[in-house]
């Protein structure tokens, strides 16, 4: 199906920040970039502490407050500064997404790359492993573990990184296969380089960019991931702010308050919006074929 | 011709094989994550007081249970029982978990059809014209409009659009109490309009990239020269030719996405109240029913391997190519 492999079956070697650099003179990339840049500085006041207001402050004298100089994003129906809790939202959706994909980068590749390189019985056990996790459907997987566990950032982020681990593991296996097979890779096993300092030194450095997208991919899954979780109410837990939390607790007042859905709702289409431009950017550069060809 | 269809038949054993592995491990997690999980059926029945429970009380009660047995035995019981239809029940309403499993299945098989259809009607028209100009405007729209339709969460749509039309038209059919479709079909298609259309909207990305991707492909190949050559009519090349294998690919992606939308309607189910299979799960968590929670997401689990079993036996009759390999 998939038509990645050249003729002769060996991939291009990418070339290292080439591709990257690349992928950002595309207009998507410089979108993405854009975007990626506008959410990163409202994350890191986040962070900080440097919104205009304490973003879990209540200030009933001032609740339902509409858009204004003093309060750009308007207040919610405690008087809070919508827009504080959006930087604060932000900054724990860009927390979790960095945690969990970290995590289930990590050990996904580490696992898939083990796999596709041994291949035998490690390959099938681990094949099995990541087909019990795939039957899963995603969200339904990340609720039960984060419903099982405590509530807590931390444990909002290991259930989202279970969910795309086998992803990871996934992706990762594939490029192995391939390039465990190619001159240099025999060559450097045959001058005696031991096989797993094989795999790191000429396996590994050459999938990056299908890495790269991945991560890149991956992190915006996870965002929405949260932001559904959190939603639902098995999310980060109140009083920290959190953008599907926002989104919920404006379900009910959206008509006085039209505000306190739109401005939580945009910064998560924003920060995910921007994410995928800059995957697909990456994807296009490193892969011509998927783009727009004639 | 024989031997070609018993390799065939040889892969395909391996599929099933490969599904019933599948399945096995599905469930030895369904049983762990429950031994895992804080509280046991005393702590679930009895709630805190199960504290004030002697130790003599307590043993009889796991030897009741048959939670004093060892993790294998338990397993194999908790198996057993599940294979000849004992899902366990709810203790607070005391409903039998399959009872209201199969009240809630086909509610949500029907928002799965009813999405898959949406995006289909979405999806495979948008990936056609996009692909027939490539890199024209028509492409990079439709490319932007669905990367978008990726990235807006459908609980933000779904939450705007059905308070937007309540507050401002007062149409809010999901306000009253579902409607079967064998009961009221007026109402009940009202009710599921939103939901469908909402879960459409996103999996007709997904269907949108596949047609198009694969249109692509196909029109580069060589028996579509070779017949373009041989002087077929363009209209006819398209239909019989491009379309009839380029909607190989979208048949698997659908088959994918209808088995996702078994257990991943769960927040759409959730915000238009629709009782289905996904709020079943949901509705446990917060109540905190276990046995609920565990079955019923095995039988998601169960039938997202055998739905993707299905596609896939599915793709294999259509594409000659993956018949022959």
């Amino acid at each position: 199906m998939s038509a990645t492999t050249t003729a002769v079956g060996v991939p291009a070697r990418a070339p290292r920040g080439g591709a990257l650099r690349a992928a950002l003179l595309r207009p998507a990339g410089v979108v993405g970039l854009l975007l990626g840049a506008v959410v990163l500085v409202l994350a890191v006041m986040g962070i900080f502490g440097l919104t205009p207001y304490d973003p879990a402050k209540q200030d009933v004298t001032q609740s339902l407050v509409g858009p204004s100089g003093q309060h750009w994003f308007g207040t919610d129906q405690f008087g809070r500064d919508v827009f504080s809790r959006v930087c604060s939202g932000l900054a724990n959706s860009l927390r979790i997404a960095v945690v969990s994909v970290g995590i289930s980068g990590v050990l996904g590749i580490l696992i898939g790359v083990l796999a596709g390189y041994y291949g035998g019985w490690v390959d099938r056990v681990v094949g099995v492993l990541t087909n019990v996790l795939f039957a899963f459907p995603s969200l339904l997987l990340a609720l039960a573990l984060a419903a099982t566990l405590d509530r807590s950032w931390v444990t909002v982020s290991i259930a989202i990184a279970t969910v795309y681990l086998p992803i990871f593991a996934r992706v990762a296996r594939a490029p192995v296969l391939r390039l465990r097979h190619v001159d240099y890779v025999t060559a450097s096993t045959a001058i005696g380089r031991p096989r797993l300092s094989t795999l790191f030194a000429h396996v590994v450095p050459n999938m990056w960019g299908i890495l790269l997208v991945q991560v890149t991919l991956s992190l915006s899954w996870s965002i929405l991931t949260e932001a559904a979780l959190s939603f639902l109410g098995f999310g980060t837990p109140p009083p920290a702010a959190s953008l599907g939390g926002m989104v919920y607790d404006a379900q009910t007042i959206s008509a006085v308050a039209p505000w306190m859905l739109a401005f939580p709702g945009l910064a998560i289409v924003v920060f995910v919006v921007g994410l995928n431009l800059l995957g697909d950017a990456l994807r296009s550069t490193l892969d011509p074929r998927s783009g727009g060809r004639r | 011709m024989t031997a070609l269809l018993s390799l065939w038949r040889n892969t395909f054993v391996r599929r099933v094989l490969e599904a019933a592995l599948t399945l096995v491990g599905v469930s030895v997690l369904t049983f762990a994550v429950l031994r895992v999980l804080p509280g046991d059926q005393i702590t679930a029945s009895y709630g805190i007081e199960a504290g004030a429970l002697s130790p003599d009380q307590l043993a009889s009660l796991r030897a009741y249970y048959g939670i004093d047995r060892p993790l294998v035995a338990q397993y194999f019981s908790w198996l057993g029982g599940v294979l000849t239809g004992n899902l366990g029940v709810a203790t607070q309403s005391q409903q039998d978990v399959l009872d209201m499993t199969l009240r809630a299945l086909p509610i949500t098989m029907e928002l799965a059809v009813l999405s898959i259809v949406v995006a289909l009607l979405l999806g495979v028209p948008g990936g056609l014209l996009a692909a027939s100009r490539a890199g024209a405007l028509r492409d990079n729209g439709s490319q932007l409009l669905s990367l978008l339709a990726l990235s807006v969460p459908t609980f933000l749509v779904a939450t705007a659009l059905s308070s937007w039309l309540a507050n401002r038209f007062g149409y809010n059919p999901n306000g009253e109490e579902f409607a079967t479709l064998l009961r009221d079909p007026a109402l009940n298609l009202q009710q599921m309009a939103l939901p469908a259309l909402t879960l459409g909207v996103s999996i007709a990305a997904p269907v949108f990239q596949t047609t198009r991707a694969s249109v692509l492909a196909i029109r580069d190949e060589d028996y579509i020269r070779t017949a373009r050559a041989k002087g077929v009519p363009p209209r006819r090349l398209q239909a019989r030719h491009v379309l009839r294998n380029a909607l190989i690919p979208v048949v698997t992606i659908s088959g994918l996405q209808f088995g996702f939308l078994l257990g991943g309607a769960v927040v759409i189910e959730q915000i238009f109240s629709i009782p289905g299979i996904g709020r079943q799960v949901l509705l446990g968590m917060t109540q905190k029913e276990y046995a609920v929670v565990q079955s019923t997401v095995l039988v998601i689990a169960v039938l997202f391997v055998l739905v993707n079993l299905l596609t896939d036996v599915v793709y294999r009759l259509v594409d000659p190519q993956a018949r022959a390999q």
